[in-house]
């Protein structure tokens, strides 16, 4: 398999509140600090990877922030009038407002035809070599399925015309090994790693693009192994925790509550790992990115989450 | 600058209760990972358990999530009741009846132009539309009109006493209210007709030439009378789907609607939890309360036990050669490891606590009820963990 960042455009998809940007965003800054140049998109305009890189807000004109590193936002309407200066050599963009209007009619009919428009742009970047990555911010796992059998969806729909002597290219560089993969970040817990599961099956029946790697965001430490948890627990017994009391002046009891539980999400979040791991097709890697025990968010926390990440890649 | 509301965590001033007892649907809107789903299906238990009654608990999500907090494996479009037995075996005898829905958009959407259609022939037609059937089953933002729709039928067959719905994520909720708006907007859309007319009347309109000729050359001739043919189809339809729609508003504007929105107390979440609260009340929605989820325990702000962390974990050594010749589980380097180690994550889990109380106390938008509920040590799987929740919804 093709390593993860050797790849020239990654979708990074997940359920809502898992680190999806969080993830995509570090992705970006790994491979850039290693000389990559790096486009970084963010498809629901929300904003957050210009909170994260701490600049500016994002639109459809990449923008490079960072040596090697570039960032968008999608916007589809924009991404249309590229496709028509570039594809038709429409002479008077003032005239294209009505017609992206009417098109935009067209395009929430007819299914595929705004997720076309989003994912050629990415594609189009790929195949016009303007960045060795691009790195996608992509819709979360309810939506990416559409999206990435669009170009499919379109062919099996259009018989002729410019779409579909454009679909046929998109769908060479989408269902590529060694060009596409599809990343899903998950959390190890219940729903998140169900959905991972669900979402992995269907990408492989419906779509044609690859499973590049499963990103396990926000794993807990282990507090300590078997035995240093005998010690634990008699730790916890009254006459321990009374003589730990006296020693440091304070009730232990918080500590020790705050250790059980600790213990307890790690234990409840290792079975669903497993279950993870038992659930995904053992070729595709799982790499695992630890819980931050920090308060904010921004470039810091990028940094420290593309460290780890760096750190599973071995690279 | 205002003065900041104070709030512990685990202080509630008014619960849940009251309002799934005096409203008829209640709608759970908010952030995606937050535990919305399992939030709507906790407080229908809890609503069957102790109100009685028939509750409906209808998802929307086009992930199949509620399945499996309900323990049924793959709830169909079809209303089904959730066994007595699951609430028996959790040691619950349940007043009322607790029935489950999955909304499954292909299916609606063919029930709905069964119901729409003119005639036989135009409803046979559309079901067959190479277009229709694409859309029915991929088109992503059909989901938000189809669950209005959906709601909106089963509340009016009158069958149940309260539903609880859950929602899309929230940048889809915002879609999902002004979905039924959107879609008959869109019937009525005068583009959409000057679409229509020239397959219609073959002769195109002058205005639109110029349209039709960059559309030919990108689509094709062939999809776009598909195109065409569906809308003609479609428009066949358009007063019930405007009807319909202006309906479903007045439902949710009436007041025996109120929305919930969940949220956890992470920032991002939380951000997007705000947005959708004031988006509710500017369009003059009833917001019933927030429920946060996973609130860490209050005992890990405290000061107290600041200082014996630290004292743990800086002091590891000299605590664990004085607790050693009565420790029998471990030798000294053991427990000094052992106690460098909770101290430390008490500090850890303490940045956390403290930063999801500074939000918490950030909160702008307070509706009448605000419900804290804290991190459970084990998931949510089964009727028993959703009672276990339903009761810190309830309240005492």
């Amino acid at each position: 398999m093709t390593g993860l960042l050797d790849r020239r455009l990654l979708f990074v998809t997940g359920k809502g509140g898992v680190g999806k940007t969080t993830v995509a965003a570090a992705m970006a800054l790994h491979a850039a600090e290693r000389g990559r140049r790096t486009l970084l998109c963010e498809v629901d305009a929300k904003g957050d990877i210009a909170a994260y890189f701490e600049t500016g807000p994002t639109n459809f004109t990449p923008r490079q922030v960072l040596p090697s590193l570039s960032l968008m936002s999608m916007d589809t309407e924009a991404s249309l009038r590229e496709y028509l200066r570039l594809n038709l050599r429409i002479p008077v963009i003032g005239r294209i407002g009505p017609l992206a209007k009417a098109f935009d009619f067209v395009a929430t009919a007819a299914p595929g035809v705004r997720e076309i428009l989003t994912v050629g742009k990415f594609c189009w970047e790929v195949r016009e070599r303007h960045y060795d990555l691009v790195v996608v911010d992509a819709s979360a796992t309810g939506h990416i399925v559409g999206q990435l059998s669009a170009p499919q969806a379109i062919n099996d729909l259009v018989k002729v015309g410019l779409i579909r002597s454009q679909t046929d290219w998109l769908v060479d560089i989408l269902s590529d090994p060694g060009t596409t993969g599809l990343v899903i970040v998950t959390t190890p817990e219940e729903m998140p790693v169900n959905e991972t599961i669900e979402l992995a099956h269907r990408v492989a029946a419906e779509t044609t693009v690859e499973l590049a790697s499963v990103i396990v965001n926000r794993v807990l430490p282990e507090l300590f192994g078997r035995s240093e948890e005998k010690v634990f627990n008699e730790l916890c017994r009254s006459a321990p925790a009374a003589e730990l009391g006296r020693l440091v002046h304070g009730d232990p009891a918080p500590v020790l509550d705050a250790a059980r539980l600790a213990v307890t999400l790690r234990r409840t979040r290792a079975a669903h790992l497993e279950r993870l791991r038992a659930g995904i097709d053992p070729a595709v890697p799982l790499l695992y990115l630890p819980f931050l025990f920090t308060r904010l968010h921004g470039l810091r926390t990028i940094r420290q989450v593309a460290r780890s990440l760096g750190e599973e890649l071995g690279s | 600058m205002p003065p900041r509301r104070r709030k512990e965590a685990g202080s509630r001033r008014v619960t849940l209760d009251g309002l799934l007892a005096s409203r008829e649907i209640v709608v759970a809107c908010g952030p995606g990972g937050v535990g919305k789903t399992t939030t709507a299906a906790a407080a229908a238990a809890m609503a069957a358990a102790r109100l009685g009654g028939k509750v409906l608990v209808l998802t929307v999500d086009p992930a199949r999530r509620l399945a499996d907090a309900l323990g049924l494996d793959g709830i169909g479009n079809a209303e089904r009741r959730v066994p007595a037995k699951a609430f028996e075996d959790a040691g619950v005898k349940p007043r009322g009846e607790l029935w489950a829905a999955m909304l499954d958009a292909k299916e609606s959407w063919d029930d709905l132009v069964r119901l729409h259609a003119p005639d036989a022939r135009t409803r046979d037609e559309i079901l067959s539309n190479p277009l229709y059937r694409n859309i029915a089953g991929r088109f992503v933002q059909s989901h938000d009109y189809i669950a209005m729709e959906r709601l909106f039928e089963i509340h009016s067959e009158g069958t149940y006493d309260l539903i609880v719905v859950d929602t899309p994520p929230t940048r889809n909720a915002l879609d999902f209210l002004d979905a039924p708006e959107r879609m008959a907007e869109f019937f009525s859309s005068r583009l959409l007709r000057w679409l229509i007319v020239p397959y219609r009347s073959k002769i195109v309109n002058v205005a639109s030439k110029p349209f039709y000729q960059v559309a030919d050359r990108i689509l094709g001739t062939q999809f776009l009378e598909d195109i065409a043919q569906f809308f003609i189809l479609f428009q066949s339809m358009y007063s019930g789907f405007v009807e319909r729609a202006r309906a479903v508003h007045r439902l949710m504007a009436d007041r025996r609607t109120s929305f919930i929105v969940v949220s956890t107390l992470e920032a991002v979440p939380l951000r997007e939890a705000e947005f959708f609260a004031q988006a509710l009340m500017d369009r003059r929605l009833h917001l019933g309360a927030i429920v946060l989820n996973k609130v860490l325990p209050a005992y890990l702000r405290g000061p107290h036990g600041f200082t014996v962390a630290e004292g743990f974990r800086d002091r590891s050594e000299e605590l664990a050669d004085a607790l050693a010749p009565t420790v029998r589980s471990g030798d000294a380097a053991q427990i000094r490891r052992v106690l460098a180690e909770i101290g430390q994550s008490y500090l850890d889990y303490r940045v956390v606590a403290q930063r999801e109380s500074e939000q918490q106390s950030e909160l702008a938008t307070v509706p009448e009820a605000l419900v804290s509920v804290p991190y459970f040590e084990t998931d949510v799987f089964d009727m028993a963990g959703l009672l276990r929740l339903g009761e810190q919804l309830w309240g005492p």
